[in-house]
């Protein structure tokens, strides 16, 4: 995809320019962009590195987690119908981690969360979206990297963008989860139809079997 | 807001001191976790950058955003952005490089420049983020899971104009 992507960029950029005669300007921005990148790689990795010094001795303190433990209650009413605690824990380690700006540590524990879904049988459903969507919203708390982009260049208040920058997330994040209510609302009635219509037996042993039928329907639906 | 990074410096340390927590060793051990993550980000970098530059000094970049400029301009949201829009879910170092430089040609305190700046921060790499967490177990993605994460991109898009807007009047 990305490379796809470099091509559409470079293909563009090589046809408009022979379009508007800006050759000059091509070969000039080809030259100074690599110069750019690095220059933007020394301005990040300061702050980067700052960040991340700081956030280890918070993480040392016990911040991440308190921030854990703190959100598990409200993930918890995200994720009504997953009943996996070791991966609601992880869940909410990676929500944690994200908030605070530590991707090591979000990617890490975000995986192990994916994985443990994946054994409960619960990575095709509305829980896995729900927790994709976290990390896709992208709900952090300090954006420094961006912040410190915008005093590279001059900003009079680079961490003005904080709060917008917050409840701009959330609203999205609002957006994605009406739109996961909506998409999974019709699924999980076509799935108990279709549990009903092939296993008449196992009606009774439905409710109490949630992570057996989810095996079986997989099972169903790979044979 | 300004004074976030010096507060939570001196927050954490007053924490350390009274956790008895060793400030220098985890600091540098932090610090140096994420330079090699900025110096493993430059190579990926340079790569893009030269793309994004060639696409944005050839004038590409300004023939798309003009086109659909009546459009965007009709919904409020400043047609600098649109290249990043479009870049946003697919690469973060593509997104990087095109904010670098269009706060090299805006203001990064004009509306386009905040806007801008919410937009990336509001935000994250949808497509690389799914890829990556589903090829993890091997399963392939729900689209449902691209539909929900692509409308609160959107979303987010939509709405960093305005909320800039009631923030910064």
């Amino acid at each position: 995809m990305l490379e796809y992507l470099m091509l559409l960029l470079t293909a563009s950029a090589v046809f408009f320019s022979v379009f508007t005669g800006n050759i000059d300007k091509l070969s000039q921005a080809a030259l100074n962009g690599c110069g750019d990148a690095v220059s933007l790689c020394i301005t990040l990795a300061g702050s980067m590195a700052l960040w991340g010094g700081i956030m280890r001795i918070a993480e040392k303190c016990g911040i991440t987690r308190m921030l854990t433990r703190l959100l598990s209650l409200p993930l918890s009413v995200l994720f009504k119908d997953l009943d996996d605690g070791k991966a609601m824990k992880l869940i909410s380690l990676n929500t944690a981690a994200n908030l605070l700006g530590l991707g090591n540590a979000a990617t890490s524990a975000g995986l192990r969360a994916m994985s443990e879904l994946k054994r409960t049988g619960n990575d095709s459903g509305k829980s896995a979206a729900v927790f994709i969507l976290l990390n896709t919203a992208s709900i952090q708390l300090i954006p420094v990297t961006v912040a410190s982009l915008r005093q590279a260049h001059g900003s009079e208040a680079p961490w003005g963008i904080m709060l917008p920058t917050v409840i701009t997330s959330l609203l999205a994040l609002a957006a994605g989860l009406l739109t996961a209510n909506i998409l999974y609302m019709k699924g999980e009635s076509e799935n108990a139809d279709d549990r009903s219509r092939n296993n008449p037996a196992d009606d009774d042993s439905s409710k109490d079997q949630k992570g057996g039928h989810c095996r079986k329907l997989l099972r169903r639906r790979k044979g | 807001m300004q004074m976030i990074v010096p507060v939570i410096i001196l927050l954490t340390m007053t924490a350390a001191k009274i956790k008895k927590v060793d400030i220098a060793e985890s600091f540098c051990e932090g610090a140096r976790d994420n330079l090699i993550l900025a110096f493993e980000l430059c190579p990926m970098l340079i790569f893009l950058m030269t793309a994004v530059s060639m696409f944005t000094g050839s004038g590409a970049a300004d023939h798309i955003s003009s086109a659909a400029a009546p459009l965007t301009e009709r919904l409020g949201f400043p047609k600098e952005c649109l290249p990043l829009a479009l870049v946003r879910p697919i690469s973060g170092s593509a997104s990087l490089s095109l904010l670098d430089k269009l706060l090299s040609e805006v203001s990064p305190d004009s509306f386009a420049g905040r806007t801008a700046s919410v937009m990336m921060g509001a935000t994250e790499t949808t497509l690389y983020t799914i890829t990556l967490y589903y090829s993890s177990v091997k399963t392939r993605p729900d689209p449902k899971v691209f539909v929900c994460s692509f409308a609160a991109d959107i979303t987010g898009f939509i709405f960093a104009p305005l909320i800039v807007r009631l923030f910064f009047k």
